[in-house]
């Protein structure tokens, strides 16, 4: 039999970190903003059909980065859990802090005992009544769970879509402009000098979704031709 | 080794809320649960619990409508003048239930969280037809509490929005699923309503007058069972009443319902009919 390498723990902690954040890197960016009006999230993804951003409950949604397989799972894992809590207690017991908690708990699990772990980001968000109550988590691939203000940026180029998503923000953003920046934004992570709408997915959590659209879920898609209006638009 | 576990990857993959409540948490099912036996010195003495009753369901010009009663019974006793026994299951469609209030609502609410999980899950609605097929499973897997004196029938309409037109499911207790073409009603009072509707029914009615139709029909379904409450005038409560088209589910405003039942009240006091 032959004698096994001696890793220490730190070495292979960091070569697994090391690994996830790779695959992550690769990966195109996601935004989330807080805004006057809700919540807007914001990819570039060129699949209409293969999403980055879900509708978990009511007035919360999911946005990720990395590997497909791997978030798709985590987002139907999260959609079952909000479910069932909402069935067996009441909807408004769902909240994005108990699903972000799930999610850290699973993330943090697979990044110490499997065998590799899950090369994704997400961010959990939750819209409030107001501003102040809108809630928006970030998750690493090691279960690192990071509580938000305003908005939050993940995935390959993440720092310089920040840096520019970061000029723009105002707490009073509408809709539309709130989208217009966030995609702006993600041009900086581009060769190209403008992203077509049909390479950005586009949805929002509506804050007034109960009184404007008589609905409680607020999650609403964009279709291509809503984004190409509202990139059409000025600020 | 590795098939095995794709295969298992792919067993656990379902878009149904209900079976995933049926492999993880069982207990939460409506229906999952032992009765004991009825005990010896009490002979199949019929379980006290509340029962809700008249449904009726038509299709008017451009969708279907469906109207139900506020009354609930438990014996000879009213147990609640406020149950509402309409929901919408979602945008696209809407539910009535009959029999046993309990277990009737709690298969509601499973449904209608059915419908959301599998739009969530795989992003798109479920078809009208699947959605029926759902509803006609639940309502199977009641069999052995139906089978106990807690039966469930529901009755179903929604605008299936492939073909563009209201469609309108009934059910037996064993989940059979059965298309309506023109009304259809349910419960107690379902013999007298359903008279009523077949007189006052035409093809393509204008949405209104599928609401007054509706409303009278519970009116003549209350007239004459006891287990049917009519509209209300002193506590202001009137047939709980959803319309499905195109646009969507809708429910009919209170005040709306408030006139269309004054009238009725007020026509058949003019008439002096005694029965």
């Amino acid at each position: 039999m032959t004698q096994q390498f001696y890793v220490s723990p730190e070495q292979l902690m960091k070569d697994r970190a090391d690994f996830a954040r790779k695959g992550i890197a690769r990966g195109r960016s996601v935004v989330v903003i807080s805004c006057e009006d809700g919540i807007a999230l914001v990819a570039e993804n060129p699949s209409p059909s293969l999403h980055k951003i879900g509708e978990i409950y009511d007035k919360i949604a999911f946005a990720a980065v990395g590997k497909y397989n791997e978030f798709e799972s985590l987002r139907q894992a999260g959609v079952r859990y909000a479910d069932i809590r909402g069935y067996s207690y009441d909807r408004e017991d769902v909240t994005a802090r108990g699903l972000a908690s799930v999610y850290a708990q699973s993330l943090g699990a697979v990044f110490t005992a499997e065998q590799k772990p899950f090369e994704v980001e997400l961010a959990v968000a939750e819209v409030g009544p107001t501003q102040e109550e809108d809630h928006l988590y970030r998750l690493t691939f090691d279960g690192s769970i990071a509580d938000e203000h305003g908005f939050i940026v993940m995935g390959g180029q993440a720092e310089k879509v920040s840096a520019a998503v970061e000029d723009g923000w105002r707490q009073d953003l509408a809709f539309a402009a709130a989208i217009r920046l966030a995609v702006r934004g993600l041009v900086t992570d581009n060769a190209a000098s403008a992203l077509p709408a049909r390479a950005v997915e586009v949805a929002v959590l509506d804050r007034a979704s109960e009184s404007g659209r008589g609905t409680r879920r607020a999650f609403r898609r964009l279709t291509d031709a809503d984004v190409v209006a509202l990139l059409a638009e000025e600020d | 080794m590795q098939e095995r576990t794709a295969n298992q990857v792919a067993a656990n993959a379902t878009s149904s809320f209900t079976e995933h409540l049926q492999r993880d948490r069982p207990d939460l099912l409506p229906y999952n649960r032992a009765l004991p036996a009825p005990a010896a010195s009490h002979p199949s003495q019929p379980l006290q619990v509340p029962h809700a009753t008249t449904i009726v369901a038509m299709s008017y010009a451009g969708g279907v409508l469906m109207a139900g009663d506020r009354r609930a019974t438990m014996g000879n006793v009213i147990a609640s003048r406020h149950i509402e026994k309409v929901f919408p299951a979602d945008q696209y469609s809407v539910l009535g239930i009959a029999g046993t209030a309990g277990i009737a609502i709690d298969i509601t609410r499973l449904f209608q969280v059915e419908l959301e999980h599998y739009e969530k899950i795989e992003g798109t609605l479920l078809s009208l037809d699947g959605k029926a097929n759902r509803l006609g499973a639940m309502i199977r897997g009641n069999l052995p509490m139906a089978l106990q004196g807690l039966a469930v029938i529901p009755l179903f309409a929604g605008f299936d929005t492939a073909a563009g037109v209201g469609r309108l499911f009934s059910y037996d207790v064993t989940g059979g699923r059965y298309e309506e073409q023109e009304h259809h009603t349910v419960g107690s009072g379902s013999v007298f309503a359903r008279g009523a509707l077949k007189k006052l029914w035409r093809p393509n009615l204008p949405e209104d007058d599928a609401i007054s139709v509706a409303v009278e029909s519970l009116y003549d379904a209350a007239d004459d069972d006891s287990a049917t409450g009519g509209p209300d005038p002193v506590r202001q409560l009137w047939p709980v009443v959803y319309t499905v088209n195109r646009a969507g589910a809708r429910r009919i405003p209170e005040r709306d319902l408030a006139a269309v039942a004054g009238n009725i009240i007020e026509s058949r006091a003019a008439a002096r009919r005694e029965a």
